[in-house]
């Protein structure tokens, strides 16, 4: 690896966090970011002559206010005097180098920047287009490309962002404790929003959009790091983890779609899993369970299984059930039922699902499993009608391809009964 | 004499290399190693799950206090580690606890999460 490859690096790992200290010198995002921005052409030309400095994310906050009120000093000379909000936190700005924000700087300023994203007026499309332009550092060419949008599109809809959060303004005082709960709160919802754009990708999208997948991991591990006694947020970064740990299995050679039950795990990788696992056992014993926590132990109770056979779906139905109290929704009742169907037979499952007709109405996947649970009765009248629905819901070629396997097999089915299955 | 090496790094860079790059890193290293291993010089080797799924048990004056995170003192030095294979983490605690219990001195243990282990060749 070249030292210019570790300097930039060091510069996409310093940046929330120097990003962050800049936004609170100046109150304003777009000064923090060119602060930043001018911080880090400095470090490509002093870092390869004099070495990287021993705290590289304390030098580019040193490095970047100072260039910024210089150019703050000489804008001055020339216009008029910057407005007062502009240098009345600076007085301490000829203090050392050696200065080092401590971690509860560090931690507020950098969830005040994640939060500052999560502004509900904006739309979680634009909340997270703008935590990867200002958290992450993505390009907005890269951006565009994640989202599979243009580069015109993805810069009006950042700038359109920017411009809301302006004109709300950024809370700037130190969050008392039910202050930071809440924003802490916010900003891991962002960041699951972050991870399930990338995941829910295609397969002919998944290269593309797997940078979101992995931007989503390194921020919530930035926010494990700030508040790393938050089971909650060991919870989130463990589920993204065990999920993500499956990507290389997710589709074959075909693009289709392969289901959790026939993947081949020994592509899950094991490295994540690990690191996954040991996030669901420290936050365990918090005992102070919530809803990340429940689907990072679901997503653990599969990584742990070697075999499809070998999972321990009774657990899992259990995990579901707890999820449905804390988080009443009729998909986590439906996820349950598979689990249950897996555990209790597809009976049990079936009438879980039934009060369910009304509200999921409209969804692709409750058609799908109900489906499945009547082919596995052998009402395979019922299932067809079913699955005909799926289709007629389904929001991807691959969704309507996958139910017409299933179609495929019911027809097999009937004209020979020993035929075993029709996947391939 | 026997020495252990250990590896200090930043994390957050290591930690957002690519596949490729982690195992590129891995594979010059491993070239490394096996110079030695062919000597038969080569103990254990260890690879950590990042800090973030470090666990410190710090003795106290009675029950020593399990904390989230990694040891961040620096008044303590590191006098050594031991390597266990454990069916949880409370598994570990429990392990460290009773350490802890053995040892008069005051002190931590880091509990931290191995994600590659290498055994070495080296005789007991």
């Amino acid at each position: 690896m070249t030292d210019l490859s570790w300097i930039e690096q060091a510069l996409t790992a310093a940046r929330p966090q120097a990003v962050a200290a800049l936004l609170r010198y100046f109150r304003d995002l777009d000064t923090a970011e060119e602060a930043f921005q001018e911080a880090c052409l400095r470090a490509l030309k002093n870092w390869p002559k004099n070495g990287p400095p021993r705290d590289p994310t304390a030098w580019l906050i040193f490095v970047g206010r100072n260039a910024a009120i210089d150019s703050v000093r000489r804008g001055s000379r020339q216009e008029e005097l910057p407005p007062e909000e502009k240098i009345s936190d600076l007085d301490d700005v000829e203090g050392d180098m050696v200065e080092r924000l401590d971690n509860s700087d560090y931690r507020d300023d950098v969830l005040r920047l994640l939060f500052v994203c999560c502004h509900p007026e904006l739309p979680a499309t634009q909340q997270i287009a703008l935590a990867l332009r200002i958290v992450s550092g993505l390009t907005v060419p890269q951006i565009a490309r994640a989202f599979l949008v243009g580069e015109s599109a993805m810069e009006q809809r950042i700038t359109r962002a920017k411009a809301r959060i302006a004109k709300a303004g950024i809370p700037f005082g130190t969050p008392g404790a039910v202050e930071r709960a809440e924003r802490l709160a916010a900003v891991a919802a962002m960041i699951y929003l972050v991870f399930n754009e990338g995941y829910s990708a295609e397969a002919d999208t998944t290269a593309q959009r797997r940078p979101l997948c992995d931007e989503a991991i390194r921020l919530s591990r930035l926010l494990l790091r700030l508040f790393p006694t938050e089971p909650e947020i060991m919870g989130l970064t463990a589920l993204l983890l065990l999920q993500h740990a499956r990507a290389d299995a997710r589709f074959d050679a075909d693009g289709t779609a392969v289901l959790l039950d026939e993947q081949d795990r020994t592509l899950w990788n094991r490295a994540m899993i690990a690191e996954g696992l040991a996030l669901v056992d420290k936050a365990m014993r918090h005992r102070r369970p919530g809803a990340y926590q429940i689907q990072a132990a679901i997503a653990a109770l599969h990584a742990r299984a070697a075999r499809a056979e070998e999972t321990d779906w009774a657990e899992i139905s259990l995990l579901y059930r707890a999820l449905e109290q804390l988080q009443p929704s009729p998909v986590v009742t439906l996820n349950r039922a598979v689990a249950v169907a897996k555990a209790d037979g597809p009976e049990v499952a079936l009438d879980l699902i039934e009060p369910l007709a009304e509200r999921l109405s409209g969804y692709f996947y409750f058609f799908g499993v109900k489906g499945n649970l009547l082919m596995q009765l052998g009402r395979n009248g019922e299932a067809r009608a079913a699955f005909d629905r799926a289709i007629s819901l389904a929001r991807t070629p691959a969704e309507a391809a996958h139910i017409r396997m299933h179609l495929d097999r019911l027809g097999g089915a009937r004209e020979t009964k020993r035929r075993t299955t029709a996947k391939a | 004499m026997l020495y252990a090496i250990l590896c200090y790094s930043d994390e957050n860079v290591v930690g957002s290399w690519t596949k490729e790059e982690d195992d590129a890193c891995l594979a010059r290293l491993k070239v490394v190693q096996d110079r030695v291993a062919v000597e038969g010089r080569m103990g254990p080797v260890a690879r950590l799950v990042p800090t973030t799924a470090a666990t410190t048990l710090r003795k106290g004056r009675e029950e020593p206090l399990v904390i989230d995170g990694p040891f961040a003192e620096t008044k303590e030095q590191l006098l050594g580690f031991y390597t266990i294979d454990c069916a949880s983490l409370d598994e570990a605690i429990d392990f460290a606890k009773e350490l802890a219990a053995a040892n008069p001195a005051p002190g931590s243990y880091e509990i931290r999460p191995v994600r590659l282990f290498r055994p070495g060749v080296l005789p007991a």
